[in-house]
């Protein structure tokens, strides 16, 4: 068992608080939502758990010892990896190389690392993917083989950017399945930022709802359905009125 | 047939010296966005590097005395090893300064290395003999062909074999193309930088090194000044190939050779002094019709 955690991390830009005192706690096998509006600063708090960007304040720990100082690709070495939006997958490799090369910076051979990579196509059920040039892939595909890349050498957790986004209803679906699987089947502990607030309902728990870089509400996901606060940070207005966002985002699950 | 096979060995090895010489500028360019404008008198130096500093017409030959399974690793470690130089002492203090700073450092560089040839060798061009066996000619299919044309086509072609076993095979390879693609991004999967950059510079120093053995043996002289034709050359390659892209450096290079030598030929006798003009005339319209380059380079360009 492993814990990922902020302790009261606070980011500034200049003077502009991005990120205020936020605590969350990511377990190992667990799946923990992270929404909220534009801006709410859920990017910052991913960069900042992966050490892209330095925290002014509060701590990153790792089973309670702290990250400090640590560049980004030794965060990974620890075993704290993240996906990015929009994929960002090395356009003119390919799949294989994409994953492979990922295995070869962290340490392996090349003949392990490809190993690794096939293994974990095939465990993806993408191995007919491998020989694709990666930016030839279309837009699922290739947030698949980002997740893939970010996989492997067996890393204990898993940051997830915005992987659904611009996916199809049955799109989202798989995506879904998979990252079950992920936290299921691998123990790994997942940290899901989306904005189809539908996938983080029926996904996560708990979820952790972000507003102008604080933390509004952490609970279950029918807490947070139910919660003033997060109604009021999505729609700005007060709680009579239906938050089309969460109802829309229920139907596309079900 | 024999002049027509004639103008293809010419076209072919004149081809061969721009593409090694594209190759090294597009290395370099492809892993951190430099055009280093340095390439030109590291081509020099390696030369240069095979006399004693004088100031007299005719070379005290040096290191160049030596046997060619010597001179030839000499030569390249020379140029590897003054190219790996200039990114300890130079570029590696830009690395995140803008590509027009880091271009204007590299001109810099070439007139420090050029200013240092000049005040050890003087300006005066010097004649040297670089590996004579080469001089003579073969006869292939009745075409009398330069052995050292022969060699330099060959030699181009396994360094290009080379290189792209070099770059698919090998896990320093792996990086490379991964670090050219997307540097930081390599850089954050743990991709050592800085072992990938000066690899892309020792690479390119070596193939500015071959440059230099190639054009000493067909020209017989040292001239501080003489990888400048080459490297404005090579430069046009790699704009035409599309920045970054080693394939396409290697095809503009090779088509430029062939524009080049055919301009030659069929070029009225009048204006083939004026052959570079049409050259860069065809240069121009190879832009104006692809601006991104032949093989455009897919990680140069902004993702929408």
């Amino acid at each position: 068992m492993s814990e990922l955690g902020a302790d009261g991390v606070s980011v500034a830009f200049a003077g502009l608080k991005a990120l205020s005192e936020v605590t969350l706690r990511v377990a190992s096998g667990q799946i923990v939502g992270l929404i909220g509006p534009n801006g709410a600063g859920k990017t910052t708090l991913v960069n900042a758990l992966t050490g892209f960007q330095p925290v002014t304040a509060g701590a990153v720990t790792l089973d309670g010892a702290p990250l400090a100082g640590l560049r980004p690709h030794e965060v990974r070495c620890k075993g704290i990896a993240r996906t990015f939006q929009g994929g960002r997958l090395f356009r003119d490799l390919p799949v294989i190389d994409n994953l492979e090369v990922t295995g070869v910076a962290l340490g392996l051979s090349r003949a392990a690392a490809i190993a690794e990579a096939e293994q974990m196509l095939a465990w993806m059920g993408i191995s007919h993917l491998a020989g694709r040039i990666a930016g030839t892939l279309p837009y699922t595909d290739e947030r698949r083989v980002a997740i893939g890349r970010a996989l492997i050498r067996a890393p204990a957790f898993l940051l997830l950017d915005e992987p659904a986004a611009g996916m199809s209803a049955p799109e989202a679906a798989d995506l879904s399945a998979l990252i079950r699987r992920i936290a299921g089947e691998r123990g790994i502990g997942v940290l899901l930022i989306e904005h189809n607030v539908g996938l983080v309902l029926g996904l996560c728990d708990p979820i952790v709802v972000l507003d102008s870089g604080a933390v509004i509400e952490t609970g279950p996901p029918a807490a947070i359905k139910a919660s003033e606060k997060v109604r009021h940070a999505y729609m700005g207005t007060a709680a009579d009125t239906d938050l089309p966002v969460l109802e829309s985002g229920l139907e596309v699950l079900e | 047939m024999a002049s027509l096979l004639q103008v293809l060995f010419d076209a072919l090895s004149l081809g061969s010296l721009y593409a090694l010489g594209a190759l090294g500028i597009a290395l370099i360019f492809g892993v951190m966005r430099l055009v280093n404008f340095a390439h030109g008198d590291v081509i020099a130096f390696s030369l240069f590097a095979l006399l004693w500093p004088s100031t007299d017409a005719v070379a005290i030959v040096f290191a160049g005395n030596l046997p060619w399974f010597l001179l030839i690793p000499f030569t390249l470690a020379i140029g590897a090893g003054l190219s790996v130089l200039s990114e300890l002492v130079v570029f590696r203090r830009f690395r995140r300064a803008n590509p027009a700073t880091m271009m204007i450092a590299s001109f810099a560089l070439g007139f420090v290395i050029r200013y240092f040839l000049l005040m050890l060798f003087t300006s005066r061009p010097k004649s040297i003999a670089l590996l004579p066996a080469l001089s003579q000619p073969v006869e292939i299919l009745g075409a009398r062909i330069p052995l050292l044309q022969l060699i330099t086509i060959l030699v181009t072609l396994a360094v290009l074999i080379g290189l792209t076993l070099f770059l698919r095979r090998t896990r320093f390879g792996l990086e490379m193309r991964a670090a050219a693609e997307n540097f930081t991004m390599a850089r954050m999967l743990g991709v050592r930088a800085n072992r990938v950059i000066m690899g892309a510079f020792a690479l390119s120093g070596a193939l500015a090194a071959a440059s230099a053995l190639i054009l000493g043996s067909q020209t017989g002289t040292a001239n501080i000044m003489m990888g400048a034709n080459v490297m404005l050359m090579a430069f046009i390659a790699t704009v035409i190939g599309g920045m970054g892209s080693l394939a396409g450096a290697v095809l503009a290079g090779f088509l430029l050779g062939a524009i080049a030598t055919v301009m030659q030929v069929i070029l009225p006798p009048d204006a083939r002094a004026f052959r570079d003009a049409f050259v860069y005339g065809a240069v121009i319209l190879v832009l104006i019709f692809r601006p991104q380059g032949l093989l455009s380079a897919r990680g140069a360009k902004e993702r929408v």
